[in-house]
């Protein structure tokens, strides 16, 4: 029993899966949570990254770019236990679900940093002439002008990340996050079936990434291609 | 304990990891090229078989694939009379070879894809036939293009085998968490670990730089 749902063990593989398919979906939502927030955390991190990596100052620029080589190039999972265990020394108790979360957004902030980097870069040069000829502040040009044109270009790209993180989730059930692998593997453990719900797990992944990826098109093909409309 | 006495542990399972990571990136390899170029075959069953591939080890999550392979495959086993128990270190490189194999597969296709067309027209002209364009064509201008994806698939790979510890095996994320349940010295042990991962990283990146700078030559090859 988990959440309350009993499992039918005694008529088959087939009413099995039937009884632990509304506790796999309850696992399903804590996934989707897990993934919002962390691509959430992702996109504001990988921002100020990305300001940070572009900014003309070496002494701000260069730790920037290693920062965010070391996040990129070191495994989620000891990211993970990292921030589990040391914040945890030094009095920091967050819940599991946002220890979770923070490692996630901190790997993906490396990955997106790159792609916002690659979106600036992309916005043509005679807008920022333009806008200094219209002498509008640092700040301004990149909130008003730069960024508006960037982000649509990016959405794409960012959006494979959000397939990514979910594909990634499962990691957070080390640190007893109960998402759908999590949950799975507790029905596992405690009816020695593991065929069944890992085979459930996989293929609501299956559904679940399929899903995320049409909703990423219908996102970008919304977006204006030359980029939001100005206030 | 100094920090100095982790060294030794961590060393030995950091050696587990670069095994783990040098099989499976093998493995993920040979299944790129397998299922890239099925992928593009003219026979559809052999496209099916590659697209479904594809789309089943992309489409789940690693983790998933790895509890699969060591947990569920036994039981399926069992029903079918086989005994399909894997040791953990059969589980791991096949599943991490597996889920690279799956992004790899797009990366090839995606490469041979994007040879001119001009280069086939070519080869039809010349009389070429289909297994003879394949390896003086189209592999040859399209490996030097697959090689930055690979580069990043290879450490993609790297920071993957880390999952392999959560089915006990011996690797350097194995070891440290056997060091914390030992010491509780959480900030030194895990510190250390991240730089041996991101040292490894960049060993393993510029390792792939001189791998891609050498097929490199071939861009530009007419014999």
């Amino acid at each position: 029993m988990l959440f309350g749902i009993t499992w039918d063990t005694s008529n088959g593989d087939l009413a099995f899966a039937l009884s632990i398919l509304p506790i796999l979906l309850r696992g399903m939502v804590v996934t989707i949570q897990a993934t919002i927030a962390g691509f959430a955390i992702a996109m504001v991190l990988g921002l100020i990254f990305a300001v940070l990596k572009s900014v003309p100052l070496k002494i701000v620029s260069w730790p920037t770019i290693v920062i965010t080589e070391f996040f990129r190039d070191t495994p989620l999972l000891v990211q993970l236990f990292f921030l589990y265990y040391v914040l945890a020394d030094y009095n920091i108790i967050l819940p599991a679900f946002a220890t979770g979360a923070l490692a996630l957004g901190v790997q993906y902030s490396a990955y997106m940093a790159e792609v916002y980097r690659a979106g600036i870069e992309a916005v043509a040069k005679g807008q920022r002439e333009a806008a200094k000829a219209l002498d509008l502040s640092a700040s301004r040009t990149f909130t008003h002008i730069i960024l508006p044109q960037a982000v649509p270009r990016v959405v794409p790209a960012l959006g494979n990340y959000l397939v990514s993180i979910m594909k990634d989730v499962p990691v957070l059930s080390v640190v007893t996050v109960l998402e759908m692998l999590g949950v799975a593997r507790i029905i596992g453990d405690q009816t020695f079936n593991y065929l069944v719900p890992l085979s459930m797990v996989g293929g609501l992944y299956l559904i679940m990434t399929l899903v995320a990826s049409a909703l990423v098109r219908f996102v970008d093909a919304k977006l204006p291609k030359r980029g939001l409309p100005f206030k | 304990m100094p920090w100095f006495d982790y060294l030794k542990p961590l060393a030995d399972g950091a050696w587990i990891t670069v095994q783990l990571t040098v099989f499976s990136t093998i493995l993920g390899a040979l299944l790129s090229f397998i299922f890239g170029i099925g992928k593009l075959s003219d026979n559809w069953a052999i496209r099916a078989v590659s697209i479904a591939y594809i789309e089943i080890f992309r489409g789940t999550s690693l983790l998933v694939q790895l509890f699969w392979l060591y947990f569920a495959l036994p039981i399926a086993g069992d029903a079918i009379g086989l005994d399909l128990r894997l040791p953990p270190v059969v589980a791991g490189v096949a599943a991490l070879g597996l889920n690279i194999g799956a992004y790899g597969a797009e990366v090839v296709r995606g490469a041979i894809q994007a040879v001119t067309p001009s280069q086939y027209e070519a080869a039809t002209a010349l009389n070429f036939t289909r297994r003879q364009t394949l390896w003086k064509i189209s592999l040859p201008q399209a490996i030097p293009e697959m090689m930055p994806s690979f580069g990043n698939l290879a450490v993609q790979n790297l920071k993957d085998t880390a999952l392999a510890s959560l089915i006990s095996l011996g690797d350097l994320a194995f070891r440290a968490e056997q060091l914390r349940n030992y010491t509780q010295d959480s900030t030194t042990i895990y510190t250390i670990v991240l730089l041996m991962y991101f040292g490894m990283a960049l060993v393993l990146t510029a390792m792939m730089r001189v791998l891609e700078a050498s097929v490199g030559r071939w861009r530009g090859a007419r014999s």
